[in-house]
C-alpha cells in the first residue's frame, strides 16, 4: 500500500468541463425559464421539453453508447479502461433514464391530464431503465472479477440491441392505435427552439463531466483492489504455520 | 508423446470469488505418478484440483497441463480433455437413472462402449442399480456411478478430490486398485485427501498444502 | 472426434433435458397447473361483466378481447418457471462443469437446452391458448387462414423466449440470485415478444390476419436474433462460470 492510490476525481480537464457545464445550466435557466415564450399547445409545461429531452439524449444514447461501445472493445482487449467506462456509463444512464421518465410523467400530468400514457417513448423508456437495472445488478454479482467483467460486456452488448428493439416494437405497437405524441410539426418559436439545442448542449456536458469522474473513482477502486490482492496473496500465505524448508518441488 | 511433466504449476495463484484459494502454488507430475495431496481445511486443495482441470482461470504465475497452457481459454478447453475430476459433487443428474447418466455422460465424453460396459461391470453397476434414479442412490453408489463414468472417460490425468468419501471398505480397495492400475498404464494422480494409512501405499508422494501454497513432505 | 458436431451435441443435450423431464414430469405437474392457475387470476382482475362495445349492436367480453394478450403473459411466467428448472438441474450437483469438461460444443448445449426448453413451452402454449378459449369465452370465427397465424405465433414467439431466456439464465448461472435475477434480467427483454406475440394472436383471432404476419415476421426475427447470440455467445458465457 506504498504508492498513492486514490486522488482527485477532478483534472484540469474535467474543472474546465464543469465549469462549462455550469455556465450552461445558468444560460438553459435563463433561456428556458425567463425569456422564451410558453409554447402554442403546451403553454409553460414545454419548459419540462428542455431539460426532458436533452436527458433523454444523454441517457439512450450516450450512456449507453458508452457501455455499447465500451463492452465490445473490453470483450476484444480484456481493456480495464473500457469496462470501467462501460460500467460508467451504464450507472450514470439509469440516473438520467430516472430523471426522463420522472420529467416525462411530470409534464404528463398538465398536458394528457395523467401522469402516465402509454406514449411510445415513455413506454419504451421505462423497459429500456429495468434493462440497464437488470446490467448493473449483474455488475454487482458475487464472481471473479474477470469473468463478470466478460458477463456484463455481453451484456451491454445485447442490451444496446435490446433498447433499439423495445424502442421500435412499442413504436410499431402504439402506431397502431394514434399518432406520435411529440414532435408534431408545429411552428415553433426561435428561442423555444434555442431552448431544446441548449438543454442538450448543457446535458452533454454534464453527462460528460459526470462520467469522467464516475470513471476515475472507479479506476482508483479498481488500482486499490489490485493492491489488495497482492496484500490478499500476502494474508493467504501468511495461513502456513510453521513455513516449511524446501519449497520448490 | 512427452516424457515431461504433465501437469507443472509455477507460483499459480487462482481466485475463487475474487478470493486468492491458490497463492503461488508450484507443482510437477509427471506420468505414472500419484501424487497426494494432504492440508487442512480451507487450503485450496479443491482450488488446485479445479485449476488442473482447467475450470478455474490462471490469475497470476505460469500453470500447463499436457503441455496447453492454463491461462488461456482455448488453453484450457484442451487440458479438459485429457482430465477425469472427482470432486465432491458426483455430477449426476438426480432424477436419471444410473444407467441413463452413464449414457449420457459418456455420450458427452465421447467414451467408447465397451469401456462403458468394462467400467459398469467393474464398479458392479451393470446389475439391478442400473436401473435405479441416481436420487434414489446412497453416497458411496452415487461415487461408483461417477468413478465408472470417469474410468470410460480414458483421462491421463485423474484428479480426486477426497475420492474415498462414502465408500465401504470395498469400494475403498477397488478404488486403490483403479488409481494403481492406470498409475502403472502412464496416467498421472493427484489425490486430496485428509486420510492416513492405506491410501498410503498407493502414493508416490505427498504434498502438504496451506496458505494457498505446496511444499514437500519431508518423508 | 471425427463425427462430432453442434448438431448432434445439441441432440444429446435435448435428449437429456426432455429425459430429466420425462423422469420428474415438474413441468407438466407444476408448471402447466400454474399456468393454467394464472389465467384464472387474470379472470378475477378482469370482470367477467364487462363488455367493449364492437359497433352495430355487437360487442365482447372484455375478458375475451384482452385473452390475446393474456395468453402470451401467462405463457412468460410459466417460462421463467422452465428457464429456473432447466438451469436448476445443472446447478445440483456439479454438472455445469461435466459439460464443460466433456469438451461438449457450447453452441450445442445452448441449443440443446433451448430446444428442451422450447419443446416445454409449446406444450404450455397449447394449454394456456386452450385453456383462455374455455375460460374466457373466446368466440372465433375460425378459418384455416386464422388456425395457421395463431399457430404460428405460438411457435414463434416460445422460440423467442426459449432462446433468450436461456442465454440470460447461462449469464446468471451459478449465481445464488439466480432465480431472482434471471427474471429482472429477462422480462424487459422480452417484453417486444409479449407485444408481437399479443397483436399477431389479436389479429388470428379477431381481426384481418393480414395485419398479423408482419408481427409474427418480427417475433420471427426475434428469435433468429437470439439463437443467433447464443450460438455465438455461450462459450464465453460458460467459461469460467
Amino acid at each position: 500500500m506504498s504508492t498513492a492510490l486514490t486522488g482527485p476525481s477532478s483534472s484540469k480537464a474535467s474543472r474546465v468541463i464543469g465549469l462549462l457545464a455550469l455556465a450552461s445550466t445558468a444560460i438553459l435557466l435563463l433561456v428556458g425559464l425567463v425569456l422564451s415564450p410558453p409554447e402554442v399547445d403546451q403553454a409553460d409545461s414545454v419548459r419540462l421539453m428542455y431539460i426532458h429531452v436533452p436527458s433523454a439524449i444523454a441517457s439512450l444514447y450516450l450512456a449507453f453508447g458508452v457501455t455499447f461501445i465500451g463492452s465490445v472493445i473490453y470483450l476484444r482487449t480484456q481493456s480495464t479502461f473500457w469496462d470501467l467506462m462501460a460500467h460508467a456509463g451504464a450507472e450514470i444512464g439509469v440516473m438520467f433514464c430516472a430523471f426522463v421518465l420522472l420529467t416525462g410523467m411530470l409534464w404528463g400530468r398538465p398536458t394528457w391530464g395523467v401522469y402516465w400514457q402509454w406514449d411510445p417513448r415513455l413506454t419504451s423508456t421505462v423497459i429500456s431503465f429495468v434493462l440497464y437495472l437488470g446490467y448493473l445488478a449483474v455488475r454487482k454479482m458475487d464472481l471473479d472479477p474477470a469473468v463478470r467483467s466478460r458477463r456484463a460486456a455481453i451484456l451491454g452488448i445485447i442490451s444496446f440491441a435490446n433498447l433499439i428493439i423495445v424502442r421500435y416494437s412499442v413504436q410499431w405497437w402504439r402506431s397502431l392505435h394514434q399518432g406520435n405524441t411529440v414532435g408534431r410539426d408545429t411552428q415553433m418559436d426561435g428561442l423555444i427552439l434555442f431552448s431544446f439545442f441548449w438543454g442538450i448542449l448543457t446535458f452533454t456536458l454534464i453527462f460528460t463531466w459526470l462520467l469522467i469522474h464516475r470513471f476515475r473513482l472507479a479506476w482508483y477502486e479498481h488500482q486499490a483492489g489490485a493492491t489488495s490482492l497482492d496484500d490478499a496473496i500476502a494474508a493467504r500465505r501468511a495461513e502456513r504455520t510453521p513455513p516449511l524448508a524446501g519449497e520448490a518441488l | 508423446m512427452s516424457e515431461g511433466p504433465v501437469v507443472e504449476l509455477e507460483g499459480a495463484v487462482a481466485l475463487v470469488g475474487g478470493f486468492p484459494a491458490l497463492a503461488g502454488a508450484d507443482l510437477r507430475l509427471r506420468p505414472s505418478e500419484v501424487v497426494g495431496v494432504r492440508g487442512p481445511n480451507g487450503a485450496g486443495k479443491s482450488t488446485l484440483l479445479r485449476l488442473c482441470a482447467g475450470l478455474v482461470p490462471l490469475s497470476r504465475g505460469t500453470g500447463h497441463v499436457m503441455g496447453h497452457d492454463l491461462a488461456s481459454r482455448d488453453g484450457r478447453r484442451l487440458a479438459r480433455r485429457s482430465i477425469g475430476l472427482l470432486g465432491h459433487a458426483t455430477a449426476l443428474y438426480d432424477d436419471l437413472t444410473v444407467r441413463e447418466n452413464i449414457e449420457f455422460w459418456s455420450g458427452a465424453n465421447r467414451s467408447l462402449h465397451a469401456d462403458i460396459r468394462g467400467a459398469m461391470d467393474h464398479m458392479g453397476l451393470a446389475d439391478r442399480l442400473a436401473n435405479v434414479p441416481v436420487s434414489g442412490l446412497s453416497a458411496g453408489q452415487r461415487r461408483r456411478t461417477a468413478i465408472a463414468i470417469l474410468l470410460a472417460r480414458r483421462p491421463r490425468v485423474w484428479l480426486l478430490d477426497e475420492p474415498h468419501a462414502g465408500l465401504d471398505t470395498a469400494g475403498r480397495d477397488l478404488l486403490d486398485q483403479l488409481i494403481s492400475d492406470a498409475a502403472a498404464a502412464g496416467a498421472s494422480i493427484l489425490v486430496a485427501t485428509h486420510d492416513r494409512g492405506r491410501i498410503d501405499d498407493v502414493l508416490t508422494r505427498t504434498v502438504h498444502l496451506e496458505g494457498g501454497m505446496l511444499s514437500a513432505v519431508p518423508t | 472426434m471425427s463425427d462430432r458436431t453442434v448438431i448432434s451435441d445439441a441432440r444429446l443435450v435435448l435428449r437429456k433435458d426432455l429425459r430429466i423431464e420425462r423422469a420428474s414430469k415438474v413441468v407438466i405437474s407444476q408448471v402447466v397447473p400454474f399456468a393454467i392457475m394464472t389465467l384464472v387470476l387474470f379472470g378475477f382482475g378482469i370482470s367477467p361483466d364487462a363488455r367493449v362495445v364492437l359497433g352495430e349492436g355487437a360487442s365482447r367480453s372484455v375478458q375475451a378481447q384482452v385473452a390475446p394478450g393474456l395468453i402470451f403473459i401467462a405463457i412468460l411466467l410459466s417460462a421463467l418457471l422452465a428457464l429456473s428448472r432447466s438451469f436448476g438441474v445443472e446447478s445440483a450437483d456439479g454438472t455445469l462443469d461435466g459439460l464443460r469438461l466433456a469438451g461438449l460444443d457450447p453452441a450445442g448445449i445452448f441449443l440443446g437446452k433451448a430446444g428442451a426448453v422450447l419443446v416445454q413451452l409449446l406444450s404450455v402454449g397449447v394449454v394456456v391458448t386452450s385453456g383462455a378459449f374455455l375460460f374466457f369465452s373466446v368466440q372465433v370465427d375460425w378459418t384455416i387462414a386464422r388456425a395457421v397465424l395463431l399457430v404460428t405465433t405460438l411457435g414463434a414467439a416460445t422460440a423467442g423466449i426459449a432462446a433468450a431466456g436461456t442465454i440470460y439464465s447461462a449469464l446468471a448461472a451459478g449465481l445464488r440470485v439466480r432465480d431472482t435475477l434471471v427474471p429482472l434480467l429477462v422480462v424487459p427483454v422480452l417484453a417486444p415478444v409479449l407485444l408481437g406475440a399479443g397483436q399477431a394472436a389479436d389479429a388470428a383471432l379477431f381481426g384481418a390476419t393480414v395485419d398479423g404476419w408482419p408481427w409474427v415476421g418480427a417475433l420471427a426475427v426475434f428469435a433468429l436474433l437470439y439463437g443467433w447470440v447464443g450460438i455465438i455467445s455461450f462459450d464465453s458465457l460458460l467459461e469460467d462460470a
